[in-house]
């Protein structure tokens, strides 16, 4: 039986745990007597589970199939069948416990990376946030002026979850409702399952009252019903008027013409282009862009070379203080040493993203503690200062990190064989020596893995530098919201959620894409040196 | 946010070595050599400064550098003029002014984060666990094609942050939805969604690691005397990796409450958003009037999650020593 056999090699190198070799693709029983291995409630509940899921399924696959969406529908449905397959079919042990784990692996880990790469391609951001049809919709609705003659609708707003409609009593007294996406129907009295908005609500909900915008007829060239204060509506037309049939827009005062320019806006002759765009694949167009444009190559280099300094500073500064408490506190007879270990890992049990913003208070250049009291009323630009902004993020890294190391390493000071050591004095070797040519590089073996893998988490180190400068002194040579301090993660985040307007998710996803391929250098070095894969067995 | 490094520490915790001295920072003493029980009477003040007494000085100033801060927010805290300016004379006051406009008042709704952040952690770390269990109990007691690519595949996702996807994460919860309003953005169990996908690479090799050292030989005898499979899992291993639950369970909790970036993207309503987003928001231009609320607030957040971790260093020494088999 080649599983046996599998089994005893594998018995015999790194776990020592033997494995039962008919564990495996053979379950505990022999297949096909029985669906569940537990008794009736553990048949129950996964039958149950499964009713649950494979319901929400079909109302998924419903819903998608609705919005014309049948690439996703059709892989919903195969992964459910699947699922059903592997709870439900006696064996397929491994399957059973790995499923739900793997579940949410592959979609917000293995497939949102995939899909980084695919958004690094497009042109996705806040001008260019939808489909086609939808910017088409949206440019109709935010160019229109009010009709002159319009007559006057009275009407109620409804509110179902966060969706507003209008009730209209158009000025023949026929009663209709409509809401954003669904043209005015008649209908005999208030919409079922809507409710109906007092003064006070109308008042609380304002913004949202205000973007109701209601087609009157399928044809959006139509014009639309909008309120300002929900109790009277009047007919809106756009401006611009949209050709199903070129495809182009056509400002109705102008005449200028607004074709596809094929990178997802409307254009003009003259440049000017129509908001909001759509999505579309751009190539690589937001590489060149981050490789050639002057605003951000300078910028990148800068933050790239930056990042590497402050994850290689970072982790050879927590180590060595870790390192170097870990020796003084390592005395055999040192008394208060439990008490001494204890309060100098505090600053590693205190949270995160606390850590940077009570430093970034005590940092204050004008009121800051450091500046005020053990200063005494200095000045010194802490975090305004593009040198001095870096050391601080450092030395707050620091407070935070070397807690861990200090773990670490007296762990590894403690685990040295004392045979070594004793050698070491036979032959006459001092305390400096010793340490220096036995315990140091002994303790390197042992933290070498560490210190890569603290490398790799400062390399993107969100927390820290996000709380305690938010990436400022921002640079001056560039206008977008690129600083001194910020690292490749926080400049992601930044381009991509930042404040202001110009938020460029196909952008942030390429510079995502940069960082992943240094992580993956860095993760393959790693490997080579820790031979971790070597240990699977 | 913590998460790599968390591991790390686990890491060295189920690391022997580590286990054996500082794991049990309590039992420190009497591991190592054996102090003399009888000191040198006539050793001279030099000498001892020399062998210990500099030791001594170099911790104070390492505990001084280490706490100042921490006494310092508890200061500010307690302080009722709560601006950056009125707060460097420490410990003048005690006052619990800021403490109470934190659950007083309506623009700071700190109780509602407090809510939102402990229900996020709490169930993402239990169901983190359980995910986590499952796939070592697979990985280590079962042999099947694909294992070993399985845990290499593994190996290797856990070196790239969820974060790093970010924008496609944001883009996936909006048609998500469209769908499935109930889990996409601005939901707490869209955002939990979201943490579990990044649960296996992170947790399960490590867990992976304790499971093999329970003896195959417990699960085989069970298994003689006729329990099933699901029965092996919950009644006989869970129990005893229980350590490394613990461990799992609070790393990833510690983890999770000081999430920021992700949460920031996905919870849009600020009464649906959690405590370190909350106190962002609080200073984030408004730092030097809403100090000493911030103050409050962080001593709030921080504790538990200080108590946690430094009690359960010991509680995970311990229950790791103790091992499984008598």
């Amino acid at each position: 039986m080649a599983s046996a056999n599998q089994g005893t090699t594998r018995q015999a190198t790194s776990t020592g745990a033997g494995v039962p070799s008919n564990w495996g693709d053979d379950p505990f029983h022999k297949p096909g007597r029985r669906l569940t291995s537990g008794g009736l409630l553990a048949l129950i509940v996964k039958v149950v589970l499964l009713a649950i899921i494979d319901a929400l399924t079909v109302f998924g696959v419903w819903v998608l199939i609705a919005k014309g969406d049948w690439i996703t529908a059709v892989i919903l449905a195969l992964v459910v069948v699947g699922v059903n397959y592997i709870y439900l079919r006696p064996g397929l042990l491994p399957g059973k416990y790995l499923t739900p784990g793997l579940a949410f692996l592959a979609i917000f880990q293995v497939f949102v990376i995939i899909y980084t790469g695919y958004i690094a391609f497009t042109n996705a951001g806040d001008a260019h946030n939808s489909t086609k049809e939808d910017a088409i919709a949206q440019i109709i609705r935010t160019s229109q002026d009010r009709v002159p003659d319009s007559p006057e609708y009275t009407v109620q707003v409804f509110k179902q979850a966060d969706q507003f409609g209008l009730l209209v009593a158009e000025p023949g007294g026929d009663l209709s409702f409509g809401t954003n996406e669904q043209p005015l129907e008649s209908v005999n009295g208030a919409p079922q399952g809507w409710d109906e908005l007092n003064l006070s609500q109308v008042i609380r909900f304002q913004d949202e009252v205000l973007a109701v915008n209601v087609p009157i007829s399928d044809d959006i060239n139509d014009g639309t019903l909008r309120t300002s204060d929900g109790q009277k509506a009047y007919v809106y037309v756009s401006s611009l008027a949209y050709d199903e049939a070129a495809d182009t827009f056509t400002n109705t005062a102008t005449g200028q013409v607004y074709v596809d320019d094929g990178e997802g806006n409307f254009r003009a002759e003259d440049g000017t282009t129509l908001t909001p765009g759509w999505r579309v694949v751009i190539g690589w167009d937001n590489f060149a862009f981050a490789f050639t444009n002057d605003q951000i190559r300078d910028p990148l280099l800068r933050v790239t070379v930056w990042t590497f300094a402050f994850a290689a500073l970072s982790t050879l500064v927590c180590f060595a203080l870790g390192l170097f408490l870990a020796i003084v506190l390592n005395h055999p007879t040192l008394r208060g040493k439990k008490i001494y270990r204890v309060l100098v890992i505090l600053p590693y049990a205190f949270p995160a993203y606390l850590t940077g913003l009570v430093w970034a208070g005590l940092l204050n250049q004008e009121f800051g503690f450091v500046n005020q009291v053990l200063l005494g009323g200095a000045q010194i630009p802490w975090l305004a200062d593009p040198w001095l902004a870096r050391f601080s993020v450092i030395f707050v890294n620091m407070w935070l990190g070397y807690g861990y190391m200090f773990l670490v390493c007296t762990g590894a000071l403690q685990s040295l064989p004392d045979d070594i050591i004793e050698a070491g004095k036979m032959d006459g070797a001092g305390a400096w020596r010793i340490f220096r040519s036995v315990k140091l590089p002994l303790l390197f073996v042992a933290v070498a893995p560490l210190l890569i893998a603290t490398f790799a988490y400062n390399f993107n180190n969100f927390g820290v530098i996000y709380m305690l400068t938010r990436g400022n002194p921002r640079f001056t040579d560039t206008t977008l919201d690129i600083g001194a301090t910020d690292i490749m993660i926080t400049m992601v985040y930044k381009v991509a959620f930042g404040s202001g307007g110009g938020r460029d998710l196909g952008l942030a996803s390429a510079l995502s894409i940069l960082i992943f391929i240094i992580v993956t250098i860095v993760a393959v070095v790693s490997f080579r040196q820790t031979k971790a894969l070597e240990d699977l067995n | 946010m913590s998460d790599r490094i968390s591991k790390g520490v686990a890491e060295s915790f189920a690391t022997s070595e580590f286990l054996g001295e500082v794991g049990g920072m309590a039992a420190m003493g009497t591991k190592t050599t054996p102090a003399p029980l009888i000191p040198q009477k006539r050793q001279s003040f030099r000498r001892w400064f020399v062998d210990k007494g500099w030791r001594h000085v170099v911790a104070w100033a390492a505990i001084v550098f280490a706490v100042f801060p921490l006494l310092y927010i508890l200061s500010v805290s307690l302080n009722p003029i709560g601006s950056l300016t009125g707060s460097n004379q420490l410990f003048r006051a005690f006052d619990l002014s800021n403490y109470e406009r934190l659950f007083t008042d309506p623009a700071i709704p700190y109780a509602r984060w407090y809510g939102n952040s402990l229900l996020i952690a709490i169930v993402t770390s239990v169901v983190t666990v359980l995910l986590c269990a499952m796939g070592a109990y697979a990985f280590s007691r079962m042999r099947f094609r694909g294992r070993r690519f399985g845990l290499m595949t593994l190996l290797v996702l856990q070196m790239f942050p969820q974060l790093l996807a970010i924008t496609a994460i944001f883009l996936l919860m909006i048609q998500i939805s469209d769908v499935f309003p109930a889990i996409g953005l601005g939901t707490h169990a869209g955002l939990i969604m979201i943490y579990l996908g990044g649960a296996l690479g992170v947790n399960t090799f490590l867990m992976y690691g304790f499971f093999n050292t329970v003896p195959t030989a417990i699960d085989e005898a069970a298994k003689i005397d006729g329990a099933g499979h699901a029965r092996v899992f919950f009644t006989i291993m869970l129990p005893l990796v229980v350590p490394i639950l613990i461990v799992i369970g609070l790393l990833t909790f510690i983890g999770i409450i000081g999430e920021f970036a992700i949460a920031s993207v996905i919870l849009t309503d600020p009464n649906q958003q959690t405590v370190a987003i909350g106190l962002f928001q609080l200073i984030s231009g408004f730092q030097s009037q809403n100090w000493g609320i911030f103050c409050a607030g962080a001593v709030l957040a921080a504790l538990p999650v200080m108590v946690f971790f430094l009690v359960s260093q010991k509680y995970i020494a311990g229950g790791l020593v103790s091992g499984s088999v008598k």
